[in-house]
């Protein structure tokens, strides 16, 4: 992945930008020695490093505005950063960048439980959103497995979901305000308490902008009361045409589960051997969760079984207990690790509509064959999002292009059926140059007009979402190089 | 004065760059957004459902396509719209057939908006014609997708002032096999609303939370199953029991009454002129209070107010110590702008994303800033 050489010019001024943070922020918010930059040297798309010129880690809103002036009068590119869990790239730094990290900024500014709102500093942790009003019976819905580490930034910078969103929806949804700073230094605060920001609505451009337009200082999210329980049932199939097909069906029945989540053979296996969870080994296995009183998921769970018996599954067991329901979700939760086990893994994000995955599961298998490298697939059944886990060798040379050579082919023939590149993990760096597969140039030149207007002098993120030939004049033009 | 009614994407084009005049974006014209009058063009010419999958729930259909015929085409096969777009015919004395594309360009989200999101939060895709006659795209037709910017978001709720959309794919959802509604007698505003926001607070999934002052009732939708209904129905009742005995009414009734609610048809003063204002729930009782209005009602568990003003009043002082906004939708007021003023910088944004997309100001110009 090619990123673009760092501007000289901006190298040469480093003490002088140093002294000028050092001018807006305490001493330990800067960080500027080449051994401590090196732990912001990358995100959880870990096979790409860039250490950046320095990481800047403000504690308020007007801390984050004035670092952003300073930055913007000196041309210098900056990085924002919630943890750096991203998948795709979207937190890498290049040479000449700041990183702009938000992680102390992690206070819950109130709770409003009439009103099942909560506002929080972006820098707090998903789950820790939860945490602070879970003792009252409430939860924040949006739930990505890294979610004990990611941020409340980085959630809504890359839109992101989770296991629960088919009931609950995306972080979009889930957002109801935003406080944000321009690269100007501008605060702004769009939306809050009440519904639909009035005009246009630039808060749903904000989240999944990829932290491209501006920084999120704090966020106003809903939370909802949780439900009285909720249990999963787990069906096998020998084939991933029926596993598709049950989809289909639970769906159409008018049930809404909360969470289908699908897992091939390649995937079972390994899972098996790594947590032991107790699966049917068998070609397609589906998980699916309801919701509500005892009485309300008995009759949930009587219609899928009933859906599912017509299909003739190898397997369906009903979590009788929380013990049971456990070890159903053992084996999905322990997939990432399992496949880590065997070898190095890259994860793929895109999304298909559901009537396609028995061919793009079929088609995703020849790919394999051709390219050499074995794929398994645990995935968002219930919305199309799939998560293929390519399985590579790191230290062998070579095998990391072909991994990304495969991966892009998975991509193109996601977007081939009717789908896209990426369904909660973003395009970052990863899927940049393969935008030109879903977009015409003109629907890139849109978006990037809208950055245009946030970030005339694109230094925020620069290099990431759009190809870089596409974004280079952009990033070139009203740059001082020496 | 030319009306344009383009048949294909291609002749919409092709208007838009041909004029050197603005037009006014209409869709079916039941939404009060735009004038009669001027130049405009119309979107009812294309018109048709271009694919639906049931399986997947979404479906594509062109923005000119009547309401009525997605929604009967949906209910063939139990599903529906979730965020029930409101008939405003009646509330706003208009004629005409409101349409898809018109319903996503100005946001138009029903009772179950606090439940399942609004009219934006369903749109997967897409597909429109700039102010310099570009045919554009974002998004696609699946339910999860992050791929670039979110332009679908803004291009729901842009009123025709970024581009006129010409297709749209959208998620829907089954109907309920069943619903019950609880209502609340004799509250006053106040009361009300503590006893809509104590209902949403539950674990019982309430599809729908109103209170029409003028009849003394308070209303709580749920849906679902048949069984998990009662069973819902009765915890609910025993959950609310310091606002009074709730009355239940059936399923049909039910199902009349939100229609009721959903298109606002209480407001019998056809003179006055009539607002829509967002706010914070518990604020609700006090807004009211304050501004004054003739009539009013509240759906969103109080977070959404209808009333209704003398002609040319304006709410919006009352409501800067609150926070939230407030829409016209009945009435002209030369000096009262339709939509809430923004702030300067939000506004700056706003005008300079309108000049991005509609450079020569052809599009509903005016309208939104
Ligand atoms: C094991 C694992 C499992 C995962 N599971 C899921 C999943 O189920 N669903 C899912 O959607 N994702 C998942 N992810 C991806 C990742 O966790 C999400 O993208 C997450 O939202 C990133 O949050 P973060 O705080 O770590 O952001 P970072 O990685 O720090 O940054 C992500 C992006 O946000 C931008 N950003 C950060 N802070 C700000 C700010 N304050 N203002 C503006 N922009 C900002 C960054 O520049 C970057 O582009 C997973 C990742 C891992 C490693």
């Amino acid at each position: 992945m090619e990123m673009p050489a760092p501007n000289q010019n901006v190298l040469k001024r480093k003490p002088e930008l140093v002294k000028r943070l050092l001018s807006v922020l305490p001493r330990d918010a800067v960080i500027d020695h080449e051994a401590e930059t090196k732990a912001y040297e990358c995100d959880a798309l870990s096979a790409y490093r860039c250490p950046p010129i320095a990481a800047v880690l403000p504690r308020t809103t007007e801390e984050t505005a004035a670092i952003l002036k300073i930055c913007n009068e000196m041309q210098v590119p900056v990085v924002p950063r919630g943890s750096g869990t991203s998948l795709s790239g979207g937190a890498l730094p290049t040479a000449d960048s700041v990183i702009l990290g938000v992680a102390r900024m992690n206070a819950v500014l109130e709770i409003n439980y009439p009103d099942r709102y909560i506002k929080v500093q972006s820098g707090r942790t998903n789950l820790s959103v939860t945490g602070a009003v879970e003792a009252d019976g409430f939860f924040y819905a949006p739930d990505p497995s890294s979610q004990l580490a990611c941020a409340i930034a980085g959630n809504i910078a890359m839109n992101s979901g989770g296991a629960h969103c088919l009931k609950y929806g995306v972080t979009s949804n889930n957002l109801l305000g935003v406080k944000f700073v321009t690269m100007q230094g501008d605060i702004i605060e769009i939306g809050g308490p009440h519904l639909d920001a009035e005009g246009l609505d630039l808060l749903g451009l904000i989240c999944g902008s990829e932290g491209q337009l501006g920084i999120v200082t704090e966020a106003t999210l809903r939370i909802l009361p949780k439900p009285e329980g909720a249990r999963p049932v787990l069906i096998g199939f020998d084939n991933n045409e029926t596993a598709g097909a049950c989809v289909a069906d639970i769906v159409k029945a008018g049930i809404l589960p909360v969470a289908i989540e699908f897992m091939d053979s390649p995937c079972i296996k390994a899972t098996e051997a790594f947590a032991g969870a107790g699966y049917p080994f068998c070609e397609a296995l589906l998980i699916v969760e309801v919701e509500g009183s005892q009485a309300e998921i008995d009759e949930q769970l009587e219609k899928i079984t009933a859906i599912a018996r017509k299909h003739d599954p190898v397997e369906l067991r009903e979590a009788k207990d929380e013990d049971q329901a456990t070890r159903i979700w053992l084996g999905r939760k322990s997939a990432f690790g399992a496949m880590g086990q065997l070898n190095d893994y890259m994860c793929l994000d895109g999304t298909i509509p559901v009537t396609q995955l028995p061919y793009v599961l079929r088609r995703m298998n020849e790919l394999s064959e051709e390219f050499g490298l074995k794929v398994g697939n645990v995935f968002h059944a219930g919305d199309g999002n799939l998560h293929p886990l390519i399985l590579y060798d790191a230290n062998k040379p070579g095998d990391l292009e072909t991994c990304e050579a495969f991966g892009a082919e998975i991509l193109k023939l996601c977007v081939e059926v009717g789908g896209c590149l990426t369904g909660e993990h973003g395009v970052g760096i990863e899927k940049r140059d393969l935008m030109p597969v879903q977009f015409q140039p003109e629907d890139l030149e849109a978006q990037m007009q809208i950055k245009d207007v946030f970030d005339p002098q694109w230094l925020l993120n620069p290099a990431k979402v759009f190809p870089l030939d596409s974004s280079a004049e952009r990033r070139n033009a009203s740059r001082s190089l020496s | 004065m030319n009306i344009f009614q383009p048949k294909t994407e291609a002749d919409v084009a092709q208007v838009i760059r041909e004029t050197n005049q603005g037009l006014s974006i209409f869709g079916g014209g039941t939404r009060g957004v735009c004038e009669r009058g001027g130049n405009s063009l119309e979107t009812t010419g294309l018109s048709g459902i271009i694919d639906y999958q049931p399986g997947a729930l979404t479906m594509i259909a062109q923005a000119g396509t009547p309401l009525k015929e997605i929604v009967e085409t949906l209910g063939q096969e139990g599903q529906q719209l979730p965020f029930e777009p409101m008939d405003s015919h009646a509330m706003l004395d208009l004629t005409g057939s409101a349409t898809i594309g018109g319903a996503f360009a100005a946001n138009i989200s029903g009772p179950r908006r606090i439940q399942v999101g609004a009219a934006r939060d369903f749109l997967l895709g897409v597909r429109f014609v700039d102010g310099s006659g570009n045919i554009l795209k974002s998004g696609g037709s699946v339910m999860k997708n992050v791929t670039g910017y979110d332009l679908v978001k803004l291009l729901a709720g842009s009123h025709g002032t970024l581009g006129v959309i010409i297709q749209v794919a959208f998620k829907v959802l089954p109907v309920a096999e069943t619903q019950s509604t609880l209502i609340l007698e004799g509250l006053d505003d106040e009361a009300a609303i503590d006893a809509l926001t104590t209902a949403m607070n539950s674990p019982f999934d309430v599809s729908g939370a109103a209170h029409a002052p003028s009849k003394n009732q308070t209303y709580l939708r749920l849906e679902g199953f048949n069984k998990s209904v009662l069973y819902r129905t009765e915890k609910l009742q025993a959950y609310l029991k310091k606002f009074g005995e709730a009355q239940v009414v059936n399923a049909s009734q039910s199902e009349s009454l939100w229609t009721k609610i959903r298109n606002v048809d209480i407001f019998a003063d056809k003179d006055a002129d009539i607002w829509r204002l967002s706010v914070k729930p518990t604020d609700a009782p006090k807004i009211v209070s304050a501004v004054g209005f003739k009539q009013h009602l509240y759906d969103w568990s109080g977070g959404l107010i209808w009333g209704t003003l003398p002609k040319g009043s304006n709410p919006r002082s009352a409501l800067s110590e609150f926070g939230g906004h407030a829409t016209r939708v009945r009435g002209q007021s030369g000096s009262i702008p339709k939509f809430q003023p923004q702030s300067p910088l939000v506004a700056d944004l706003s005008e300079k994303i309108r000049n991005k997309f509609d450079p020569r100001g052809i599009l509903n110009a005016g309208l939104m800033g």
